[in-house]
């Protein structure tokens, strides 16, 4: 397979090898800088992380919750800071440091059978709780288990709470099983806001809640919603300007973390924006670990969650081959914007329950289908991925049916490799990257006619070792 | 599900047994056929493990059937639906679906046990979509003005949904019969479980849980004269207590292991005198209140008198204290957590429970089964090697 042509970018960023798979000869040094969005997130993230470190000086409150369903914007109305253990367990898996804190936690007793977040987790809280920046973070005030698209996340919270000396607020979020949000789903969400969540956070802050600042709170996140959805649609262009799935990653950072409803997050996403309609106009494609990716080749959209272990890895062996995710349904766990949901400032606790029960994984097989299927339509998608990790039921269960249904619907030929979140065991390089370049062997033969066009394409099968 | 009942021609409880093993056996279809004859025109609606409220199904005229998988049936169109660390329940549940061994059902009902339960649900949406499917979303919120309002109109839904589909309406007066009914199930069970306790000897673990497991595709009533039958001749045993450990069994709740995992227990020096095997039939402590609005004592006995599981949210109380006072209660010596291989639930539980056990002193081992494992040799040896380490202790004690 032949490199695809990746423009290095002027700038003083640091030096790496382009493409670090087996499939290129010789592999070239490109620099690579980041764009003026990734260095404000960066300044966003150690900003968040310094005032984490220092909370409990500061008389700050710390909540610990997950990126579905989070609560974002009320817990800033209360002054609240999140720490986020997803979060946490892939920033560890990023850097390496996984596969030790699960080890750690199995030596504990935990399954090799369960979700390696929460293994991650255990492990790094038991090593230390050193986070990312290599601060300590501080013990939470506050479990706050937003029960949405996963039910691991019942059992992680229940795990911590063995852990911590704090309280523990639950708002169960019901699914969504016929695609619909009925006026029951939303009212029983509301009523524990009222009942449960609400006053839990008031007893832990002192304060009252303040309707005005989390209405506040909820116009700024709409501003940052409506710029992210046009980052989103802007990978409709040839080339894309994004990667909407590796690159998609560090765009929904902000939002689905711990900013959103601030005005850094604001600021960050028109800058992004901006920066997406420049490239625009130039017809340049995303940053990519290897540099510029420009030349396109095929066009992708990707279902589950990347492997963060390998990250940049897996990463390289899409952008060696020319392929690009135009979309991806990872990037729409914490929130379904592109499909028109935005936080409504005139209806706080509403659009809360809103946003909770509307988030990707809480959402029925069928109606998880139809958006990918719309995805790989509008997006004029060659092909689909589907990533399948070990650890996520919430994600993975039912996906060879969403191959094979998709297939079906679309005619577009899809492809399945099976990984892991942070647990490093479970990544075959070679494996999946000769499952990779397979698959896109075969859309090219398709492509030139050598494959007739049609649902029962071939599929591609990868499994870990 | 296909070892015969071993008890011999002379055993007072040999016939209630054969009866028990034929109520099971074709996973449990050949009662629906049977009842579906008797009633024409109504609805048989299956359900999966764990709790679902089988009281209102009956109530308005609809047979309950408990769901298990396919045990130790050959998958294979089912298993192409599901990645390798994706327990077992799902791909048989499938595959019996597609294999038509579930086509006596008008329905089925998926709890909230887990994700995989719940996609699944999404999936037979997909697969059969001439038949109804509900996800039933149990509440975690246990107050009654929010969790038990939201739960309320759930049972709503679905009664007003399989009125729709042809069952009798939800009234007040069907309900209350139901619970009754639901309440005799309830007694019997208990006298069950009370006979375990007392008299293990008399009752092993596998015919107990044969007793129990009958009832996933038959009334309440009927299930409690079964249950009924069955502890009556089981009193009328002779024998005598045997030098094996007591041990509560946990983590079996959904996927059931193999009958001869059960057995092989059995014959290691377990007596097993407490179980979460079948906690779908037997999920409330207590009696449904026969005096409330009857749809209020449903929700009610959901949110006051549910029995701690995995999948049940545990707010502020103690994790591992339900089990600690089940390990009381049946004066049991150890726990033997068994779970079946990826169930989230029972594995992600497990660690919890356990530093419970350590902390009261309580022994325990542990082991992952599937649904179809065939070997059991080596849990034979784990089980009987745990006996011998109790009894040592004991001794030493």
């Amino acid at each position: 397979m032949s490199l695809v042509n990746i423009t290095p970018k002027k700038g003083d960023g640091k030096s790496i090898k382009a493409g670090a798979g087996p499939s290129e000869g010789s592999a070239i040094t490109v620099p690579v800088t980041k764009d003026a969005s990734q260095q404000r997130q960066k300044r966003m993230i150690a900003n968040h992380f310094d005032k984490l470190s220092t909370a409990k000086e500061d008389g700050k409150k710390v909540a610990y919750t997950f990126v579905p369903g989070n609560l974002t914007e009320l817990m800033g109305a209360f002054e609240m800071l999140p720490v986020l253990p997803e979060i946490n367990a892939l920033q560890s898996g990023m850097r390496g440091k996984s596969g030790a804190y699960i080890s750690e936690a199995e030596r504990g007793g935990h399954s090799e059978d369960v979700c390696s977040y929460v293994k991650c987790d255990i492990g790094m809280l038991r090593s230390g709780n050193v986070g990312p920046t290599g601060k300590t973070l501080p013990s939470p005030d506050l479990l706050l288990l937003s029960y949405t698209g996963c039910f691991t996340f019942m059992k992680w919270f229940e795990l911590l709470k063995a852990e911590y000396n704090c309280p523990v607020v639950m708002l169960h979020v019901p699914y969504q099983a016929d695609g619909i949000i009925t006026p029951e789903m939303r009212q029983y969400v509301i009523d524990q806001l009222k009942s449960d969540v609400i006053p839990q956070m008031e007893q832990i802050t002192g304060k009252k809640l303040n309707l005005d600042k989390l209405a506040e709170q909820l116009a700024r996140s709409r501003r940052a919603e409506d710029a992210l959805v046009k980052v989103w649609e802007s990978a409709k262009n040839r080339p894309s300007p994004i990667d909407g799935y590796f690159g998609g990653v560090y765009y929904i950072g902000p939002i689905f973390s711990a900013f959103r409803g601030s005005e850094d997050a604001v600021a960050y996403y028109e800058e992004l924006l901006a920066e997406v309609n420049d490239r625009i106009k130039t017809g340049e494609g995303p940053m990519t670990p290897a540099g510029v990716m420009s030349n396109q080749k095929y066009r992708l959209v990707v279902e589950g969650p990347p492997s963060w272990t390998h990250f940049n890895e897996f990463w390289n062996m899409f952008s060696n081959e020319g392929a690009i995710a135009v979309a991806s349904t990872y990037t729409r766990v914490g929130g379904l914007y592109d499909q028109g949901f935005r936080h409504d400032p005139q209806d706080p606790l509403g659009t809360l329950a809103d946003y909770c029960l509307g988030c990707y994984t809480n959402r029925s097989l069928p109606s998880r289908i139809d958006l990918l299927e719309k995805y790989i339509k509008s997006y004029s998608a060659d092909g689909f991925l589907i990533n399948s990790v070990k650890s996520c039921n919430s994600f993975s269960a039912g996906q060879l049916m969403i191959l094979r249904e998709l297939e079906k619907r679309t005619g577009v030929p899809g492809a399945f490799v099976e990984s892991d979140l942070v647990d490093p065991r479970y990544f075959g390089k070679a494996n999946i990257e000769n499952r990779l370049q397979s698959y896109l062997q075969m859309l090219e033969a398709r492509r030139n006619g050598n494959i007739a066009a049609s649902g029962s394409s071939p599929v591609v099968i990868g499994s870990a070792p | 599900m296909t070892a015969e009942p071993t008890a011999t021609h002379n055993d007072p409880a040999a016939a209630v047994l054969r009866r028990a093993h034929a109520l099971v056996a074709d996973y449990g279809m050949a009662p629906v056929k049977s009842w579906k004859d008797q009633h024409k025109g109504a609805l048989a609606v299956g359900h999966l493990p764990i709790y679902t409220p089988r009281v209102l199904l009956e109530a308005i005229g609809v047979l309950p059937v408990a769901i298990y998988g396919a045990g130790d049936k050959d998958i294979i169109r089912g298993d192409s639906y599901f990645q390798s660390y994706i327990c077992h329940i799902p791909r048989s549940t499938i595959e019996l679906g597609l294999t038509g061994m579930l086509d006596s059902l008008d329905g089925m009902i998926f709890p909230a046990i887990c994700d995989v339960i719940r996609n699944l649900s999404g999936m037979w949406q997909m697969l059969f979509p001439q038949k109804w499917a509900a996800y039933l979303d149990l509440p975690q919120n246990f107050r009654p003005e929010v969790g038990g309002r939201f739960y309320k109109l759930e049972l709503k839904r679905m009664a007003r949904e399989l009125h729709e589909r042809g069952a009798q309406a939800l009234t007040d007066e069907g309900l209350r019969a139901a619970i009754k009914d639901e309440n005799l199930r309830r007694a019997a069970l208990d006298k069950l479980a009370a006979l375990r306790r007392d008299a293990s000897w008399r009752v092993p673990a596998s015919e107990a849980y044969l007793v129990t497991r009958a009832g996933g595709a038959i009334s309440a009533r009927e299930h409690a004269a079964l249950v009924e039958e069955f502890v009556a001749a089981a009193n009328k045993r002779t024998g005598q207590l045997k030098d094996n450990v007591r041990v509560v069994m946990v983590g079996s709740f959904c996927e059931q292991p193999p009958f001869g995992l059960i057995k092989s227990l059995e014959r290691a020096g377990c007596d097993i005198v407490s179980d979460d095997l079948q906690l779908g039939l037997d999920y409330m402590e207590g009696m449904i209140d026969e005096k409330d609005d009857p749809l209020d004592a449903v929700v009610n006995a959901f949110l006051y008198q549910g029995k701690a599981t995995a999948s049940r949210y545990i707010g502020e109380g103690t994790k591992g204290a339900a089990l600690l006072e089940q390990v009381k209660r049946a004066k049991a010596d150890g726990v033997i957590f068994a779970a079946a291989s990826f169930c989230d639930p029972a594995l992600l539980d497990q660690p919890m429970l356990e530093a419970a056990c350590e902390g009261a002193g309580v022994p325990f081992t542990s082991f992952k089964y599937a649904e179809n494992t065939g070997q059991f040799q080596v849990i034979r040896e784990q089980a009987g090697a745990f006996s011998d380490a109790v009894r040592l202790w004991e001794s030493a004690a």
